[in-house]
């Protein structure tokens, strides 16, 4: 599963989340649920929050996921590795339920990079056997 | 009869008055803040009008605004 399917799927799991952008460590933009423009407005302010909450926080602890929760909704971020899930819901919302889909889609994100596994070579033997005459 | 009426309508003011009051508290309890979660286990939090949540409660709202236009 690629990072634009993985934010496909998070929508429609999660009726909380209404736009989400997947970050990666340079903080290019890998996907998002957004519009190119209002996609990269976002990745910009999302680095400025996590700049801003590691000169608050100080720079001995690494940051794994925060919750901005204000009146007129919340903002999420969760980071796995090198890669950073940023998103919105409205008030109120399940924060448990949001954290869990969040690091369920960054982890379906990953796993799709992952490269697949080489082909073992044939064994010998196996060789010798089809090698021969019947 | 006319007696009873008046009564029903200064209780049911009354009920709406009270839940009106408890709407508006209930609601301005409900402030600004920042949880911040690290990877040792560690929870920080920011409440609206600390020097931290003001620089980040700004960047948020950007954010949200983003997302919704």
């Amino acid at each position: 599963m690629d990072a634009a399917q993985a934010l496909a799927d998070l929508t429609e799991i999660s009726s909380q989340i209404q736009a989400a952008v997947i970050l990666d460590g340079d903080g290019s933009i890998v996907a998002s649920t957004l519009d190119d423009s209002r996609a990269r407005e976002l990745a910009e302010a999302t680095q400025e929050l996590l700049a801003k909450v590691r000169t608050s926080a100080g720079s001995d602890r690494e940051l794994a996921q925060l919750e901005v929760s204000t009146a007129a909704g919340s903002v999420f971020l969760v980071r796995d590795g090198s890669r950073t899930i940023a998103a919105t819901t409205g008030p109120e919302p399940t924060v448990g339920l949001v954290f869990y889909d969040l690091k369920s889609c960054l982890r379906s994100a990953a796993g799709a990079e992952k490269p697949a596994p080489k082909p073992r070579a044939r064994r010998q033997k196996e060789k010798a056997e089809t090698d021969a005459p019947a | 009869m006319r007696r009873r009426k008046v009564l029903t309508g200064l209780l049911l003011f009354a009920g709406s008055l009270a839940g009106t009051i408890f709407y508006r508290r209930r609601s301005a309890a409900r402030r600004d803040r920042v949880d911040v979660y690290f990877e040792d286990g560690s929870m920080l939090s920011l409440a609206e009008g600390s020097p931290e949540a003001s620089t980040v409660l700004p960047l948020a709202h950007r954010i949200l605004e983003t997302a919704r236009r």
